[in-house]
């Protein structure tokens, strides 16, 4: 009685076992699809961020972007030259060139320069304060400060600065674009760091009304105009407007004679120290 | 009391009506300068038609409308237009607006027009005025009134609901009208009820008016079907979709508008324009504001101009108490913080309250006890605990799959959170993070698109 029970019952677990292994050997063979063994190696070799910089909807999708020839190696911006040069001898293709591009702030309003009119005490982010008069802030274009640039960053790239306005690393920073789409303010843009010439301003008020809520803002006068070549810097809803196809025109005159300092020449990292420095000449002088 | 007619869940805030109540509203004296955005309507902002320099009359128009779901903006005083230029909104951005310089020599009164006989217009005549006037919803969305009046073809109204409710605690504005132009919201209501052919109207009001209930009753007209249905006090029953529930008993489906269940929900104070704009033909340039709070010392109700400054509102109530802390437009549980004295008075502009410090609790923020208060809050019934730590992890796709869109941001789950936890906020932002997120998808994938062409 024992003896059966036992033999039955692993008869029939072997059989059922026996029975779906060869099932999953047939299907293994005639459902199989064939993918590029070389996609999981290159996905292997890329970052895995999975940050989208590179314009194809994560990792996985640029190797196959690769293969095709469809995207280069120097694509993907998180790699550093060591690894992009490892992915293009590994696939025998030409790594390509790209200019670095970062995200740039088009705003230089900290709460040093920038006019606050109210306190806000709402939930601590900028788009919930975005609704509230823009946490208080004078100038409704400006930044708001409370950081969702700086959490939304994958990379750590961007840390709140001293005036609370969100400075980036280049060295670090992506062009992931998240920061762009989460600034409730549109104020980051990505930018090549070849163009240098830089407005940080975004508010469309002109003259002595801009300059009433914020030190820094471009007052739309057309000095840098005259003072650059001609053709490179135009006013348009009242900010300088730097063409981006003449950027070869660039050249740090333009921002000689700016009254408020709106314009800036940066070389590499925004609000240096450099630049600092000479907002207070300037103010000193008006003074 | 529990007798009377509601919808489930919901509120009930302390009403602190009694600040304003009981006030007749009263004319505040014209301002020496009015500024007039162009966008006070949801759809799209109307065209500025005039210059610097120009000079307008009370009622000319200013702005005219951008398509059909947008009104056009009219001068609500005459004078002269100072400029046009960039102006603080009470949505907290900066909005082009007309800057208009009343002139002092003016007696601000409108020139006679010609109003045509609403009796003899098409239904589509009466929808073209009202557009023309610049009508728009003055419950607080400010949608535009006309829209609503054309509904969309292969539906019918069956019942237009005038809501009277004002649920919001503080703001006595349509109070004051239901009382004061009891003639005029039955004779607006006459106007929609012929322009949509409804058969059936029903006015509801919360039982907290009593008078303003017995002022519209006294007025009932024997000719048309149209009565007056007293209504539980609770918040917010003055959404439509809360009033189409506590009046008919109907839900209406998620994404749909009341219409889908042949309902039609209008303001009494927007009836009331309606019947004053086939009366006197003068455009909407001025509407009820109810200035309340603790924060204000000379509480009242006031008809004014739009565009009057907020400063020159304040100024006009005696000014602020030195314990005021904070003024919102709209009532205290969906109004707008304003962040900026020179913001202007727009279409949508129910009242303006001052808090002061006694009644702005700063408590802080604890996590969720998970206890449950804002589901049986919710009139939608949401999930608001689950929501709120969906955005705390700012996990928008999710909070989208778990209804985010039939949020109307009522604020009830606020208001009721013993964590104190700013759910209503987070839901609003989640909102825009929303739509941003899915712009950036869909211009990246539009950018994927062109490389593949390329």
């Amino acid at each position: 009685m024992d003896e059966s029970a036992i033999l039955s019952s692993a008869l029939i677990l072997g059989g059922t076992g026996l029975t779906f292994a060869i099932l999953i050997a047939v299907a293994h063979r005639k459902l199989r699809v064939w993918e590029d063994p070389r996609i999981d190696q290159i996905v292997a070799m890329l970052p895995g961020a999975n940050c989208g910089a590179c314009g194809s909807a994560g990792c996985r999708n640029f190797a196959e972007r690769l293969l095709k020839a469809d995207a280069k190696p120097v694509g993907c911006t998180v790699m550093n030259p060591d690894g992009v040069k490892s992915v293009a001898s590994f696939l025998g293709v030409d790594a390509g060139t790209a200019v670095k591009r970062v995200a740039r702030l088009l705003c230089a309003g900290g709460s040093d320069v920038a006019t606050k009119k109210a306190e806000y005490h709402g939930h601590r982010t900028c788009v919930a304060a975005a609704s509230v008069s823009t946490g208080g802030k004078g100038c409704s274009w400006g930044c708001i400060g409370l950081a969702d640039c700086a959490r939304a960053c994958s990379f750590g790239a961007i840390t709140m600065g001293p005036t609370g306005l969100p400075v980036v690393d280049p060295a670090k920073c992506t062009a992931c674009n998240d920061c762009v789409v989460v600034c409730p303010k549109d104020l980051f843009q990505i930018l090549p760091v070849t163009r240098r010439l830089l407005v940080q301003c975004k508010s469309a008020l002109e003259g002595d009304s801009a300059q009433a809520v914020c030190k820094v803002a471009c007052t739309a006068c057309g000095k840098c105009v005259q003072d650059a070549k001609p053709g490179l810097i135009s006013i348009a809803n009242g900010l300088a407007v730097v063409d981006p196809a003449q950027s070869a025109l660039e050249e740090p005159a333009a921002t000689g004679r700016c009254p408020t300092g709106a314009i800036v020449w940066c070389e590499w990292a925004q609000f240096a120290p450099k630049a600092a420095a000479k907002s207070a000449v300037r103010e000193t002088v008006n003074t | 009391m529990s007798f009377l007619a509601t919808f489930r869940h919901g509120v009930h805030p302390p009403e602190h009506k009694e600040l304003t109540s009981a006030l007749t509203t009263r004319r505040m004296p014209f301002p020496a300068e009015v500024v007039l955005p162009v966008r006070q309507h949801a759809g799209k902002p109307a065209k500025v038609v005039v210059k610097k320099g120009d000079h307008v009359e009370r009622g000319d128009i200013v702005a005219v409308a951008d398509g059909f779901v947008s009104a056009p903006v009219h001068a609500s005083v005459t004078g002269e237009v100072s400029s046009i230029e960039w102006w603080p909104h009470p949505d907290g951005s900066s909005a082009p607006a007309v800057r208009i310089a009343v002139s002092p020599h003016s007696a601000q009164i409108a020139r006679e027009r010609t109003v045509p006989d609403w009796r003899g217009l098409e239904p589509a005549q009466i929808v073209q005025a009202v557009q023309d006037a610049g009508v728009v919803g003055l419950g607080g969305a400010a949608f535009p009134t006309h829209v609503k009046l054309a509904p969309p073809k292969g539906t019918k109204v069956d019942t237009i609901l005038l809501n009277g409710c004002e649920c919001e605690p503080y703001l006595t504005t349509d109070h004051r009208v239901m009382v004061e132009q009891a003639d005029r919201v039955i004779h607006g209501l006459r106007i929609m009820m012929r322009c949509t052919g409804a058969p059936r109207a029903v006015i509801g009001i919360e039982m907290n008016k009593p008078d303003a209930i017995e002022a519209i009753r006294r007025v009932l007209p024997k000719d048309l079907n149209v009565e007056v249905l007293p209504l539980r006090v609770k918040y917010p029953q003055g959404a439509e979709k809360m009033l189409v529930e506590s009046v008919l008993g109907l839900e209406v489906p998620s994404g749909k508008l009341p219409i889908s269940v042949g309902a039609l929900v209008q303001n009494v104070a927007s009836a009331a324009t309606i019947a004053e704009v086939f009366e006197t033909g003068l455009p909407l340039i001025e509407r009820i504001v109810t200035v309340t709070g603790l924060g204000i010392r000379k509480p009242a109700n006031l008809i004014v101009p739009v565009g009057t400054l907020l400063r020159d509102l304040l100024a006009a109530c005696g000014g602020m108490t030195d314990d005021a802390r904070e003024i919102v437009f709209g009532g205290p549980m969906m109004g707008q913080a304003q962040g900026n004295l020179d913001v202007p008075v727009t279409k949508g502009t129910t009242g303006v309250v001052v808090l002061s410090d006694a009644e702005v609790a700063r408590e802080h923020v604890h996590p969720c006890i998970r206890c449950g208060k804002c589901l049986d809050a919710c009139p939608v019934f949401l999930n608001p605990s689950l929501l709120g730590r969906y955005a705390q992890r700012d996990r928008w796709e999710d909070m989208e799959s778990h209804h985010l869109n039939d949020c109307m941001l009522c604020g009830a789950c606020s208001y009721v959170c013993p964590s104190n936890i700013p759910l209503s906020q987070m839901f609003g932002a989640a909102k825009t993070m929303l739509r941003r997120t899915k712009a950036a998808d869909a211009a990246l994938a539009a950018n994927a698109t062109a490389t593949v062409k390329s």
